[in-house]
């Protein structure tokens, strides 16, 4: 789960990481009032949206008076901002954060993430901050400086000292860096974030460490353990369909095509939408009713794909294991009843209790086509689509 | 011949007592499996379907020469499950659970590694012996006893790939779901190694998906050198970077991670690609004909 910079900006304050003095506003009015607060003489106005890229997007300003804070709220707030992140369609700004201007001497880069080769969280910093660390990746790969975390074991400070040295620090900023590089790796352990970056993380002209930057990524399964971090969701910056199925637990992800999928499984679910775009088709969405649907749950699901009005067919995959065939071909008819099916529907069954699975949709009086194997499947959707085109 | 489980391996199930566990066990041991033991901390000296419960897994270990757990409690649990059937003294883990925190799973496989414990999973429907074993949750009567050895990183794809290769008139001999997440326990390239001298397998199987880089991995092993004809399908050549496809280890970040780019190193190793599933057995089948 991805959050906001001013949460993921409250989270490392929480954890003694120093971050601008800063306020949120959802109006023109309410960001003049924090920049008041705050006295000047420099702020910045950012965009509060899940993606990268916002500075070159337009979705930060710098601002000398209260009056350019105001028209730059203004500018920002209620449009759509399209970076190389959120797609052409751009995610439209509800929020901006009004913080304190900072005199930056230098910038330089510091991240905790998992490293899932060496199975362990490495700390990765980098002298080189302001600017797309994969660039730098791939571009000067020697001024990227890291280390791993031995399970168990805490951030010490050797590792730290080595790291920041490399950067240039002088001894009293690597101390105060090492205290930070640290609280990353505690908020990381503590709060199960599977990544924790700050870029820009700036030096003062006063020679001090401070995040002007902060991206971090929380572990879908830690939320339930870490109530107030679940708390922290933003409902707008997901897909309303996206949104129901999330709350039916089922995992439904909205793509581009016109055949809508329901699968069990995700590695199932990828194949089939690749088999699907094989046959010459493309699919309108991922859906993964995973193993313990029950016939509720596959009834529901059936309708969040048809409320996408993009969708003009519908194929099923389920290979039954624990989602038992039967109870897949129960929600489907008693979905398509209701809603009115008007869509043509494929479906290839196979697994536990096949037999009375078929039989159930057999003398529903459904109009459906039934494939024996997943390439059959995707050819019998690519040709119902061509009939009806 | 087979690896990891066969007729002799004598399962303890963690959460037998549970509506899962309970369907689960009941399921394996219809297919002949040695379910010897459950765990459930409070329900110790009680029975279930004619297994005995115990407290610890070490008493389960102590009185019926366990050697094989598979673990079946809430994810909340199930690091703490793994490490507890190590500490006991078993060979092998098998970890179904889904959603376990990543940072738990960090310090239960370093805890595994220390004791020499094999783990599959988490997050996967398990492995099988066709005729001889079953740990986990796949429907049994698609497998047939074999010489293919199948490794997969998605549960219903396994299914799907273990189907195919039945109907078309082979068998496995041993299929291992090795789970989707971000740190699992046997990963494509040691399964290899145990498949490599392993004379009951003839072919290997590698079922990959999208994120991180086990199938790369797994290629430059083959191109080094490998006895075997192997065969690989990667799920997710359309999928859209960056979107989360169910599992956690599947997202795209960058260059890295592409169905594309695993396919090719695939390729390039001499592995058989499959691109289309669903020639996946007829593919096989032809080859080893």
């Amino acid at each position: 789960m991805n959050v906001h910079e001013y949460q993921a900006k409250e989270m490392l304050a929480r954890f003694g990481v120093p971050v601008p003095k800063g306020g949120l506003a959802t109006t023109p009015q309410e960001a003049v009032g924090v920049a008041r607060e705050l006295g000047g003489p420099v702020f910045v106005v950012k965009a509060q949206v899940h993606a990268g890229g916002r500075g070159k997007a337009g979705g930060v300003k710098v601002c000398k008076s209260i009056d350019e804070v105001q028209a730059a709220a203004q500018a920002i707030l209620g449009i759509r901002l399209v970076s190389h992140q959120t797609g052409p369609e751009g995610k439209l700004v509800h929020k901006v954060w009004v913080e304190a201007g900072t005199d930056i001497a230098r910038e330089l880069y510091a991240a905790v993430v998992l490293d899932r080769g060496a199975e362990r969280l490495a700390v990765m910093v980098s002298p080189d901050g302001g600017m797309d660390i994969e660039e730098v990746a791939a571009k000067t790969p020697e001024r990227i400086f890291s280390t791993r975390i031995d399970p168990g074991q805490p951030l010490w400070d050797f590792q730290c000292r080595q790291l920041l040295f490399a950067c240039g620090l002088d001894a009293a900023q690597v101390r105060q860096g090492t205290g930070l590089l640290q609280a990353l790796v505690n908020l990381a352990t503590t709060k199960d974030a599977s990544q924790v970056e700050i870029n820009p993380l700036a030096v003062t002209g006063e020679g001090k460490l401070v995040a002007l930057d902060a991206k971090i990524n929380f572990d879908d399964s830690g939320l339930r353990r870490n109530p107030d971090v679940a708390a922290l969701k933003d409902p707008t910056e997901t897909d309303a369909l996206e949104l129901a199925a999330t709350s039916l637990g089922l995992n439904y992800i909205r793509l581009d095509g016109n055949v809508g999928t329901m699968v069990n499984g995700a590695g199932l679910a990828m194949a089939t939408m690749d088999v699907i775009k094989m046959a010459g088709a493309q699919p309108a969405n991922f859906l993964d009713v995973g193993g313990g649907a029950s016939e509720e749950m596959i009834t529901k699901g059936f309708e969040i794909i048809l409320d996408d009005p993009k969708v003009e067919a519908i194929l099923i995959n389920i290979f039954g294991g624990i989602l038992r065939c039967d109870v897949l071909a129960a929600g489907v008819v008693g979905a398509a009843k209701k809603m009115d099916l008007k869509v043509p529907l494929v479906v290839r069954l196979e697994g536990t209790n096949v037999a009375e699975g078929k039989r159930i949709l057999d003398q529903s009086g459904l109009n459906f086509s039934v494939a024996g194997s997943m390439s059959e499947a995707a050819a019998k959707v690519a040709k119902v689509l061509e009939g009806a085109a | 011949m087979s690896i990891l489980v066969n007729k002799d391996s004598r399962i303890v199930v963690q959460g037998l007592t549970g509506k899962e566990g309970m369907f689960h066990a009941q399921q394996m041991m219809a297919y002949g499996t040695k379910v010897v033991a459950g765990v459930t901390p409070g329900k110790g000296g009680s029975e279930v379907m004619g297994v005995p419960v115990f407290d610890t897994v070490a008493d389960a270990v102590r009185e019926t020469g366990a050697d094989v757990s598979l673990v079946f409690v809430p994810a909340a649990f199930a690091a703490d499950a793994a490490c507890e059937a190590s500490a006991a003294g078993v060979k092998l883990v098998v970890v179904i659970s889904e959603h376990i925190p990543v940072m738990d799973m960090i310090r239960a496989k370093a805890f595994l590694n220390a004791r020499g414990t094999l783990m599959v999973g988490p997050n996967c429907p398990g492995v099988i012996t066709p005729g001889e074993c079953k740990v986990g949750i796949m429907p049994a009567y698609i497998h047939r006893p074999g010489k293919v050895g199948i490794v997969s990183r998605s549960g219903t794809l396994t299914y799907e790939v273990v189907h195919q290769i039945s109907q078309a008139g082979l068998g496995q001999s041993t299929c291992i779901g090795i789970g989707g997440d971000p740190i699992i326990g046997l990963n494509f390239v040691q399964l290899l190694e145990l498949f490599r001298g392993d004379p009951g397998t003839e072919a290997v199987c590698l079922i990959g998906e999208i994120g991180g880089d086990a199938e790369e991995k797994a290629a430059a092993m083959v191109a080094a050198g490998y006895p075997k004809p192997v065969f690989g399908f990667v799920a997710g050549l359309t999928a859209p970077p960056g979107k989360r496809m169910g599992h956690a280890g599947a997202i795209i970040s960058g260059s890295k991670g592409r169905a594309q780019d695993k396919l090719q190193a695939m390729e390039a190793a001499g592995i058989t690609v499959v691109r289309a599933l669903g020639e996946f057995g007829a593919t096989v089948a032809a080859k080893l004909k």
